[in-house]
Order: structure tokens, then C-alpha cells, then sequence
């Protein structure tokens, strides 16, 4: 064990030397988290988003709640589960709270899961979880086959740079961070995109306004 | 399933590959399908160069640094209530993980995705050990089931169409059922019989797509849901990491979040990437162990030129847009890193003599480097690694090595030249032999046209019109084509 470490770094002084060749500095000549963006976050991330066949709803403040039931409804959803201390309440429909947390099996037999979200990237139409909060733990939004996601668009950020920034304290603290972008799919018979393998195959992203 | 240990040389195996047609239809539909999405997909950022730029140097700079990096790795996975082991070769990883099954009194294991765990054939060792590795990527899972191994980093089933895969499905994990063609329903047959799995294996295996020294924490991107089933359900697990994929900062995440997905699924980001630390109490396993693996990776990183296989992403783009990969498929390379990174990294991994074609399995066109998200010179290195299996390989006791020599000793001084020219006419010496095709270099002289050895050389003409004598020379067979000819064959006359 300790035997093995010795080797492999013994191997690796070895190999590079004494003074092993690299650059001083990584140039970050890319666009950085705050850097200036020629696209209208908003739109671009409910663009983008849709182009992976998940449903954006726009809706305002207000009308969220109708139109989380509204969904529920047309996707046959009767129960579904959320985080904790989850601020929405959805019209009609039995919410289960993750507390105490619920088991897989429990998961797997309920028809959806609604949450919030850390932060959102708009370039890449992508939801970031990042384990607390309304992200809920990670199980929650992997074993039901339905994601309701709701999205501040004050949550939305223009590039990938922006969100590893913003999630960084999370990561910091040792929470786990998942990136969703669009719903479950493989494209691994013939090159044909299906949706849906193991995660969630319908995503249903709620941006709301304000 | 998986790849052989010492390959077939590679231009007997493409051979054979290029003579299989649906094989060749199914990898040339796949590879250009990607390459026309990939292009776009690039062309999308405006600052993919500058991202490219920095993705190179923070490999190069890892590279150099990289004890001080996996140091503060393990540092970091191990304050996060992770388990840090070492492993020198695959028989090392291989026993750490299934010590670690046992102890958990597993007798399956299901696994995601992962070229690591199938370069040091984890599933074949657990097998051994009693212990049963469940693929659960789809493209895997076909291949478990097939008994194939893969043959594209990304679509490792690119070589099966979707006729192949029903059949295949109908004799195995959907007996009794009738499936049809669509994939929508293969994909719910692989998702119905993997669902269970999930929900009741205790062990999971994966590999890692980066490990951030910073923070402890590891990355896996991914499409399916498989990974994140893997790495969040079961009670332990255990993520089997080459040691060069460690970076240093949490920060640099946002390089390679941008690079990967867009070089390799030519999507602006795939459906799922997950990023964990340790241990999460209430959130995912209970147990993490991480193994780092060595298995060649030190050799590759003495060589100065040719460490940089190791700044590799497992990306696939190169694969893509290789001429050679895209007619011979991947199988032919004879390692679980097939195309033109396979090329440079295989034989450095295993070592020059158990590979010792694969740096010839390339045109040189370059379109590799081009493609690459962390700019990998690969067609240098794939010149660099030729010199290197000439001088260290068939250089011993081979005819051309020796030959060479011989050759290399008459292009060095003007008389021993002179005299080699003579002695070609009448078909010995060096350049005589080199033009007949000596015993030990056959293949080299089949391949290259040594110019016909004139009656007469420039200088013999220049000397004999400066004596007076006849342009024709002495008369012995000369070709009629006076100095020019003489000229264009007199390879040496810049003295």
C-alpha cells in the first residue's frame, strides 16, 4: 500500500527529471466568470434548453403554482416528491417531502420530483444542482422518470466560467454538484439520440420570471 | 469483452477490418455523422482556440507538477472521508478493488463506463475472483453481452447496428420477448433490466473523467443516468483514476466542461455531469475509495516528446476525423484506445516491442492535432515514436538497421560515395543492395524507389568532357540521356 505510493511517485520524480518542463502560468485568454457576453442569458438558456426536448414553461411568479399543477396533470403525475422545506406548493398534487429522506425503492415507485436549483447556464441550456436546498439530494432527481425543475431568471448565468465560480463555496464544503442538461439520452445505437436511459426521461423546466 | 494483451499487428488486423463492409458502412456513417456535428458544435464559441490554449497548458503544467498535485489530491479526498490507494500496475487495481467488494460481500458489481477499469481488464479479474462487474452504459452493456470489445472511446458499439443489437437483446436480457428494431425500445429493454440492479447492488465501480487536487473532487460526464445511478445508489464506491487525470484547481473545471463535450458528442454540454467529494453523509455512498493507477503511465512520461499522450481527455475527436480510424474501425488497433491517440498512447503504455506498428497506423494529414481540445501534437509524436521503434525495436539485429548504417557511412564522405556509385552498377555494395532489396529490407525498399543507378555520374561526365572524351563515357550500357540524368541520380553531390 504505503509500498505501492513510493513506487509510483519514485516513478513519476524519475521520469520528469529534475527540472521538469512546463509552462509558468495557464493562460486564460477565454471568457471568464463576469466577462462580457454578446447573447441575452434569458433567452439563450430557454433556447437552449428546449433544443434538448425539455419543456420550458415562462411563467410568472405568480401563476408558477397553476402551472406546476397544470404539468403534473398532463403528464399523469399524482405524487411527487420534493426536498425539504421546499418553497412551492403545487395545486392538486400530494407532494412528498424528502424528510426523512425516502428510500430508492420509495423514489422509484413515485410518479415525479419537482425542484429548484442552484444556478443555471445559459449557453448550455444546463440546470446545476449542487446537493442543498432546493436541489435536493442527488437521488431525488435521478430515480423518478419525471423532473420538474424551476429556474429563477436571476439564477441564470451566461457561460459554463460563471457557474463553476458561483458553485465553488458548495464544492468547497465538500457538496456534491450535478449538471443536468436535458433529460437522460444515449446515442449509442446507430448514432440516434433517444431520451431517456436511466435518469429522468421527461424534464419539464419552469423559468420564472422576477 | 475485452481487448487481447498482446495485439495482432496492426496491418494485418485493418486488413482484415477493411474486408468486413457492414463494419466499415456502420464506422463510416458514425464518424462522419460526428464530425459535421462536432464542427458546429466548436464553431459555436468564439473563444474555442483561446480554451484550447488554456485546456494545453493546464495538462503541461499538471504534468510537471504532478507529484505535488496527486499529493494534494489524496490530501484532499482523504479530509473529505475518502479512501486514497495506490496501484502500480493493473493486478494491483485490480485486487484493491476486489478486496474491496468482498469486504463488502458483493458478488456483483455494477460499473460505469470507464477505459481505465478496461485497460487493466478489472471485469475479467472480479470474474476470477467470484465477483460478477455488471456493465451498465449501454454501448457496454451490448458489448458484455456480445462479447465484443469496444471499438470507439465514445460509441464503443459503433461497430453493431440496431438488427445486431435486437437480436442480441432477444437472446440475452429480454428473453422470450419479441423487441423491435426502434432503439427507444432496446433502450427501455436495457433500462428495465438494469433498473433492479441499480436499486440492489451494494458495489459500484467508475472511472473519472477528472480528479481536482484542490478540492478532492472527482468528475464523470456522461449521458445515460448509468453513472450518476452508479455513483450515488450503492453503499460503497470505488473510482479507479490513471494518475494523470488529476488537475489542480476547482477552477480549471471550466476549461475542460467546455472542451470535452463539444469535442466528443458535439453537444454543447452532455445530459449529465457529476462532481463529488469524499464522502456526503446522508447524500450518496456510504464509502468511497479511490484508486490511482499507474500501469505504464510513469514510462510514458519519460519520454519528453511523447508524455503529452497523457494530457489525452478521452475525447474521441481525433478518432473521428482519421482517415485511417474511420475505414478500419477500432478493433484493428488492438487496444481499448483505438485511433490516432491509441496510436501514440498504446504503445507507450505497453511498452514499444508489444505494439510496435501502431505509430505506422497514421497518413500523417495532421487532422488529429487539429481536432484535439488540449492540442496534442500527435503526428510528431507518432514520427517521434518511429524513430523510436527503429532504434530500440527492429533495430536490434535487423538487416535494415544494419544497412542503414552502411548507407549513412557512404553519404558521409565523397570517395567511399564515388566508389559505392561504382560498385552499384554492378549491383553491390550499399546503394546496389538497397536498390535490389537486401535480405531485412524488404519492406522498406518495396515501398520506396531508389532511382535506376546511371552508366555514368555527373562528375565521371564532367571529368571525362574535361579530359576531352566522349559524352557517352566509356560506353559500358549508358542510358543515352547524358548529364541529366547522371545529375538527377548524383544524390551526394553537394560536397
Amino acid at each position: 500500500m504505503t509500498a505501492a505510493r513510493d513506487t509510483v511517485m519514485r516513478r513519476i520524480r524519475d521520469a520528469l527529471g529534475p527540472a521538469p518542463e512546463g509552462p509558468d502560468a495557464v493562460p486564460r485568454e477565454y471568457r471568464q466568470a463576469d466577462g462580457p457576453v454578446d447573447f441575452d442569458p434569458v433567452e439563450r438558456f430557454a433556447e437552449v434548453v428546449a433544443d434538448y426536448d425539455a419543456t420550458v414553461h415562462r411563467v410568472a411568479a405568480a401563476d408558477l403554482e397553476d402551472a406546476l399543477g397544470r404539468c403534473c396533470r398532463e403528464r399523469g403525475a399524482t405524487r411527487i416528491a420534493v426536498p425539504p422545506g421546499l418553497p412551492w406548493r403545487v395545486a392538486g398534487v400530494e407532494t412528498v417531502a424528502d424528510d426523512p429522506p425516502l428510500g430508492a425503492r420509495d423514489l422509484d415507485a413515485i410518479d415525479g420530483v419537482l425542484t429548484g436549483c442552484a444556478v443555471a447556464i445559459a449557453q448550455t441550456g444546463t440546470i446545476v444542482l449542487d446537493g442543498a436546498g432546493t436541489s435536493g439530494r442527488r437521488a431525488l432527481t435521478l430515480v423518478p422518470d419525471l423532473h420538474l425543475c424551476v429556474v429563477r431568471t436571476d439564477q441564470v448565468l451566461p457561460a459554463v466560467p460563471d457557474a463553476v465560480a458561483a458553485v465553488a463555496p458548495a464544492v468547497r464544503e465538500g457538496r456534491p454538484i450535478t449538471f443536468v442538461s436535458g433529460p437522460s439520452a444515449t446515442a449509442d445505437i446507430e448514432l440516434n439520440r433517444v431520451q431517456g436511459v436511466h435518469g429522468p426521461r421527461t424534464l419539464d423546466v419552469f423559468l420564472v420570471e422576477g | 469483452m475485452s481487448a487481447p494483451g498482446t495485439a495482432r499487428p496492426f496491418p494485418e488486423a485493418a486488413r482484415e477490418a477493411l474486408r468486413d463492409s457492414q463494419l466499415r458502412r456502420n464506422v463510416g456513417k458514425a464518424t462522419t455523422t460526428i464530425r459535421a456535428k462536432r464542427a458546429a458544435a466548436v464553431a459555436e464559441l468564439p473563444d474555442w482556440e483561446a480554451l484550447r490554449a488554456a485546456g494545453s497548458a493546464i495538462k503541461a503544467r499538471t504534468m510537471a507538477t504532478l507529484p505535488e498535485q496527486l499529493e494534494r489530491l489524496e490530501a484532499s479526498v482523504a479530509r473529505a472521508g475518502g479512501t486514497v490507494h495506490w496501484a502500480r500496475d493493473g493486478a494491483e487495481a485490480n485486487a484493491i478493488v476486489a478486496g474491496i467488494a468482498k469486504a463488502n460481500g458483493a458478488d456483483e458489481v455494477i460499473k460505469v463506463k470507464s477505459l481505465a477499469t478496461d485497460e487493466i481488464d478489472l471485469n475479467d479479474a472480479l470474474e476470477r475472483e467470484g465477483i460478477h462487474a455488471i456493465e451498465t452504459d449501454l454501448a457496454e452493456l451490448i458489448n458484455q453481452l456480445a462479447g465484443d470489445w469496444s471499438s470507439h472511446i465514445l460509441v464503443p458499439a459503433i461497430h453493431r447496428n440496431r438488427a445486431e443489437i435486437r437480436r442480441l437483446f432477444e437472446r440475452t436480457i429480454a428473453q422470450g420477448r419479441e423487441l423491435s428494431d426502434e432503439p427507444e425500445a432496446l433502450t427501455e429493454a436495457a433500462r428495465v433490466h438494469l433498473r433492479e440492479k441499480f436499486l440492489s447492488v451494494p458495489v459500484a465501480v467508475s472511472g473519472a473523467n477528472f480528479g481536482v487536487a484542490e478540492t478532492g473532487t472527482i468528475a464523470v460526464f456522461e449521458s445515460e443516468g448509468n453513472g450518476r445511478m452508479c455513483i450515488t445508489l450503492p453503499r460503497v464506491l470505488v473510482t479507479v483514476m490513471g494518475i494523470e487525470k488529476v488537475v489542480p484547481e476547482w477552477r480549471d473545471i471550466e476549461v475542460f466542461a467546455q472542451l470535452l463535450p463539444r469535442s466528443s458528442t458535439a453537444e454543447r454540454m452532455n445530459p449529465y455531469t457529476s462532481f463529488w467529494t469524499g464522502v456526503r453523509p446522508g447524500d450518496g455512498p456510504e464509502e468511497f475509495h479511490l484508486v490511482l493507477l499507474d500501469n505504464g503511465r510513469t514510462d510514458v512520461l519519460s519520454d519528453e516528446v511523447g508524455r503529452q499522450a497523457l494530457h489525452c481527455i478521452r475525447c474521441s475527436a481525433c478518432l473521428n476525423v482519421c482517415p485511417v480510424y474511420s475505414r478500419t474501425g477500432g478493433q484493428a488497433y488492438g487496444s481499448i484506445y483505438p485511433g490516432p491517440i491509441g496510436a501514440i498512447l498504446t504503445p507507450q503504455l505497453r511498452g514499444l516491442d508489444q505494439a510496435p506498428t501502431l505509430p505506422w497506423a497514421s497518413s500523417l494529414c495532421g487532422a488529429c492535432y487539429e481536432a484535439c481540445p488540449v492540442r496534442i501534437d500527435i503526428p510528431t509524436v507518432l514520427v517521434h515514436l518511429r524513430g523510436r521503434v527503429v532504434r530500440e525495436v527492429e533495430g536490434k539485429g535487423r538487416g535494415e538497421k544494419a544497412v542503414m548504417q552502411a548507407v549513412a557511412r557512404v553519404f558521409g564522405s565523397r570517395r567511399r560515395y564515388e566508389t559505392a556509385q561504382k560498385l552499384a552498377r554492378l549491383g553491390r555494395g550499399p546503394l546496389g543492395v538497397l536498390g535490389g532489396g537486401a535480405p531485412g529490407v524488404g519492406a522498406w525498399a518495396q515501398a520506396r524507389d531508389l532511382p535506376e543507378i546511371p552508366a555514368q555520374s555527373f562528375r565521371e561526365w564532367w571529368a571525362a568532357r574535361e579530359r576531352g572524351e566522349s559524352e557517352r563515357g566509356d560506353g559500358r550500357g549508358g542510358s543515352g540521356d547524358g548529364p541529366q540524368a547522371a545529375a538527377g541520380s548524383d544524390l551526394g553531390r553537394a560536397t
